[in-house]
Formats: C-alpha cells, sequence, structure tokens
C-alpha cells in the first residue's frame, strides 16, 4: 500500500487530477449503463404483472440475466448501412442521441460530496445538454433516407422543441424557490424533512415538468416519434444492431436523467424524508437509513422509473396534434400563470418555502 | 504553458477549423453540424472566461433551439448544391477584401493603446457569474432590458399574426378540445332488446 502511495505521488499534480476525473466518470457511467440494463428489465417486468403475464423468464434465475443476453444479441448483429444513407451522419447520429444523455449526468449530485462537477449554473447545464438530444433523432432521420425516418424526425423535433419551453419555465420556479441555479444548493435549500420539499409548494410545477419530461424523451404516451402503427418504427426504422442499441441506451439514460432531476428539484434529492425526526436518526444501525443518504435518491428515481413503466401500460398513445395543443396551450400558460403566483407568494414571504 | 492554455488553443483551433468548415463544405447539413462544433467551442471559450451563464446559454439557445429549426429547413429543401456554389468563385475577390478590411480593424482595435486592459485576477471559485449579471440587469440596466423584451414580445405576436392567416371557409379542421371533452354517452347507445324466446342451440357451444 506505502508502495502504491508512493507511485501516485511521483504523478504530476495535473496528472493527477486528471485520472481522478477519469476515475469519478467511470463510475458514474459504468453504474449508469448497469443501471439502463436493468431498467429495460423492470420494464418488462412490471409491465408485464400490470398485464397479468410473467414478463421475461427464461434466462437465468427469474430472467434476471435478461438484458444481458440481449446486449449480447444486440452486439452480434450485423449494422446495415441503407444504400443512400448518408454514410457519416448516419454513423454519427446514435452517438449524439447517446453522448448528451452520459454528459449531463456530470452535474448531478448523488449524495452530500457525491458528484463530479458542482458548478454554478447545473439547472442551465442540464437543460442545455437535453436539448441536444434532439440532433441524434434529427439526424438519423435524415441520414437514413426513408420518408418514414424523415416524419418521424420531423415530430420529434417539433415536440422536444415545444416541450423544453414547458420545461423551462418549470424550472425557472424552481430557480426561483431555491434562489440558486446550483443543483447542491437547489437540494439543500429543502433540507429539513418532509414538509420542505418543493414538491408541496411546486406541486403544478413538477406535474408539468414531468410531462414535458416524458415528451422530451419520446415516451409512451407521447411517442409518436417512433409511432409503430403509422410510421413503422420513426427515426430508427433503418437502423440495426449496436447502432440501435445506442438509440435505445440514450432513450433509457435520458429517462434515468429526467427522474433523477425531477427528485432532485422536487423530492429533495438525497434528503430523507425524516431529517427532522431525530429519534428515528439518532437509533443505531437502522438510523443511517432513515438519515440523509444515498438511498433516497436511488429510491426517489426509482419511484419516477416506475411512474414512466406505469404510463406507458396505462395510457394510448397521444395524437399528434393533442400532443402539441397540451404543450403549447395548456403546459405553457399553467407555467407562466405558477411563475407569477409563486413570485406573490415570494413577495409575501410564504414560509417555509418560499421566503 | 499551462493546462489552461493548451484547453484554449485546443477550442480556439477547433473554433477556426468549424467556421471555415462552415463556409467550405460542399454539403448545407454538414455547415449546420460545423456551425453547431463552432458554438460549442466559443461557449467553451466563454466558461474559460469565467462567464459561465453565457457560455450554456449560447448552447441552450443557439445549438438547442435556432439550430434546430436550421437543420430542419435544410433537411426540407432538397437545396440544388451545384447552383449554390456558382457565384463562390466570382464574388471570391470581394469577399477577401471585406475579410481583409475586418481583420486589419480588428488587429488596430485590439493593439490600440486606449484599449490596453489588464487581464483582471481570476475570481474565487465561489463566484457566481449568474448573480453578478442578474444584478446588473435588473439594476442598471432595466429599462434596455425590459424594452428588449417589449421588442421580443412584439416579435412574437407578429410572427404568429403573420402565419395566422384566415383560412379558406368550408374547410373541415379538428377541434382538439371539444374531442377531448367528449363523454361516453355522445357516442355510445345501448339499445335494450328482449331475449330471444328460443335460443337456437346451434350457437349455444359449450357448457
Amino acid at each position: 500500500m506505502d508502495s502504491l502511495i508512493s507511485i501516485w505521488n511521483t504523478v504530476p499534480e495535473a496528472l493527477q487530477t486528471l485520472i481522478v476525473i477519469l476515475l469519478k466518470i467511470v463510475a458514474i457511467v459504468l453504474p449508469l449503463i448497469l443501471a439502463v440494463a436493468y431498467t429495460t428489465y423492470a420494464e418488462r417486468k412490471i409491465i408485464g404483472y400490470m398485464q397479468v403475464r410473467l414478463g421475461p423468464n427464461r434466462v437465468g434465475p427469474k430472467g434476471w440475466l435478461q438484458p444481458i443476453a440481449d446486449t449480447v444479441k444486440l452486439m452480434f448483429k450485423e449494422i446495415i448501412l441503407p444504400e443512400k444513407a448518408n454514410r457519416f451522419t448516419f454513423y454519427l447520429a446514435p452517438v449524439i442521441a447517446l453522448a448528451p444523455a452520459l454528459v449531463a449526468w456530470a452535474v448531478v449530485p448523488f449524495s452530500s460530496g457525491l458528484w463530479l462537477a458542482d458548478i454554478n449554473v447545473g439547472l442551465l447545464f442540464i437543460l442545455a445538454i437535453t436539448s441536444l438530444d434532439v440532433f441524434g433523432i434529427i439526424l438519423a432521420g435524415w441520414a437514413s433516407n426513408s420518408k418514414y425516418a424523415i416524419l418521424s424526425a420531423m415530430r420529434a423535433g417539433a415536440q422536444v422543441v415545444s416541450y423544453e419551453i414547458a420545461m423551462g419555465f418549470a424550472l425557472v420556479g424552481v430557480l426561483m424557490a431555491a434562489g440558486s441555479l446550483n443543483l447542491r444548493e437547489i437540494v439543500e435549500a429543502q433540507a429539513g424533512g418532509l414538509s420542505h420539499w418543493f414538491a408541496w409548494p411546486l406541486f403544478g410545477l413538477m406535474l408539468v415538468y414531468f410531462i414535458s419530461g416524458v415528451a422530451e424523451t419520446n415516451r409512451a404516451p407521447f411517442d409518436v416519434a417512433e409511432g409503430e402503427s403509422e410510421i413503422v418504427a420513426g427515426f430508427h426504422v433503418e437502423y440495426s444492431g449496436m447502432a440501435f442499441a445506442l438509440f435505445f441506451l440514450g432513450e433509457y439514460a435520458n429517462m434515468l436523467l429526467i427522474s433523477a432531476v425531477a427528485s432532485i428539484l422536487f423530492l429533495g434529492g438525497w434528503l430523507s424524508p425524516f431529517e427532522s425526526l431525530h429519534a428515528l436518526t439518532q437509533l443505531p444501525y437502522i438510523g443511517l437509513l432513515f438519515d440523509n443518504g444515498i438511498h433516497w435518491f436511488f429510491l426517489k428515481v426509482a419511484f419516477f422509473i416506475f411512474l414512466y413503466l406505469w404510463f406507458r401500460a396505462t395510457f394510448p398513445r397521444y395524437r399528434y396534434d393533442q400532443i402539441m395543443r397540451l404543450g403549447w396551450k395548456i403546459l405553457i400558460p399553467v407555467t407562466l400563470v405558477y411563475i407569477f403566483a409563486e413570485g406573490v407568494a415570494i413577495y409575501l414571504g410564504w414560509k417555509p418555502w418560499l421566503s | 504553458m499551462g493546462i489552461e492554455q493548451i484547453i484554449f488553443y485546443l477550442f480556439s483551433g477547433i473554433l477556426l477549423v468549424a467556421a471555415v468548415s462552415v463556409v467550405t463544405v460542399r454539403n448545407p447539413v454538414y455547415a449546420a453540424l460545423f456551425l453547431i462544433l463552432a458554438f460549442f467551442s466559443s461557449s467553451a471559450i466563454w466558461i474559460m472566461l469565467e462567464a459561465e451563464f453565457l457560455g450554456v446559454t449560447l448552447i441552450l439557445v443557439y445549438v438547442g433551439a435556432v439550430m434546430v429549426l436550421f437543420l430542419f429547413v435544410i433537411m426540407m429543401l432538397d437545396i440544388n448544391i451545384d447552383i449554390m456554389r456558382e457565384g463562390f468563385i466570382r464574388y471570391l475577390p470581394v469577399g477577401l477584401v471585406i475579410a481583409v478590411i475586418v481583420a486589419v480593424e480588428m488587429i488596430y482595435v485590439l493593439t490600440a493603446d486606449s484599449l490596453n486592459i489588464v487581464m483582471p485576477a481570476a475570481k474565487a471559485a465561489d463566484y457566481s457569474n449568474t448573480k453578478e449579471l442578474g444584478g446588473v440587469l435588473y439594476t442598471d440596466y432595466v429599462y434596455p432590458f425590459e424594452i428588449a423584451a417589449v421588442i421580443l414580445v412584439v416579435a412574437i405576436i407578429a410572427a404568429i399574426v403573420l402565419t395566422h392567416r384566415k383560412r379558406l371557409p368550408n374547410v373541415k379542421s379538428q377541434k382538439p378540445s371539444q374531442q377531448v371533452r367528449v363523454k361516453r354517452d355522445d357516442r355510445v347507445r345501448l339499445v335494450k332488446m328482449e331475449a330471444e324466446s328460443k335460443p337456437n342451440a346451434s350457437t349455444r357451444g359449450g357448457q
């Protein structure tokens, strides 16, 4: 051990920082990819039970190895390049679809002290990076040189750009309540137990944020960009093998990201609901469970992910014009009124949240 | 050369290459993609100048919204590249002259004595560019800021009015607000029928 430390000390300082950052990135991305794989398993299992069937149950005990088998299958499949496709853009699109979904995790605070970067404009950074996802879809639609793909790209582009506005307004509400764009400070502003979370004063904005989040990630019931009954599979109709898998990974990583951000903004991130009950947090051993910690963050993310899957099993697909109507004529006016009301509440000093 | 300088030259180099490529590449979609790359690099340089709010906003507004619409339009139009490039050589001398004039002006301004500003010291890590900007915008520059906001609103309303033309009569369109409010009773009518006295044996399978 001592020899290892002495070797480490001989490394120049700039390189040390670089190595530490790289290790942190690996420590975030690897579990993230694993979480994505098992989100697909959870999705199939949960929707299976909701529809009174078993879901995947053949590979490994209770089907636990199903995602691994799927990955192996996708990796060995051939990637077919359509003859008249634009080669460079065709291969670039899935990379652009996945990369922002991973990059945005750089500013997500997992627990107190557990993050890659603690930047002043964390909230804005997440909004900016997630707005890049649409390029993957648009480029894939155009590069495939297929009418279904380009139709889907048009739908997805219009949908994502419209819902970004409602999402941005929902974030403005949180920013006003917390007085900061820094995600860590937003969580700390909600300290003090269940009743201090922003979910209560900003409940409407939480609904708007999550609905916009579902639309942003092109998930059911807003999955018209895929719409298999109308445009076969939308923008990824020409993709196969790993190129398709990257889109898939990106979609699920984005779902996890939207869930993580929603739990940070509205449900207090890593804060425990029992934080102020010292009788519970002071208990030996199990007190740790009731205290703040990363497990609460994971629990909240899992809750939002479950909502995603629940929506998918419950709602029929929205018609395209109704999606646009919901975004522009309902969600945006609602957020505008909400922000105004919130401004009044802050002016009046509405304790304990808006003071 | 510190690591900061290496990063600065890296992003500046990418920015220059991308900016030149926007003009020179043949495919307009590639040109738009290079423009996105240029925005990214300049945003990175702004962030290095401790203007993180402006840097991230650049990506949010230009890359996330404007370039999406740009790409959209370019992909919808089937642009004939050859016709687009016909004038390139003809206008090249004019363009070069303008480029040289702009470059000379910039060099003159940047090397002028009156602009010989000492590089300000780096701010502490907890310095918030966002707070500073907000403070200045809503106090010293509140009127210009609000006038800009009003102009934007006027532009938005004008754009909506221009596109919201009156449609021809007798054009049928869907009214989602009415469709959403539809109740079961509007569409389904249950009819009560007398049970037939002698059920046909052949239709009663099983049991």
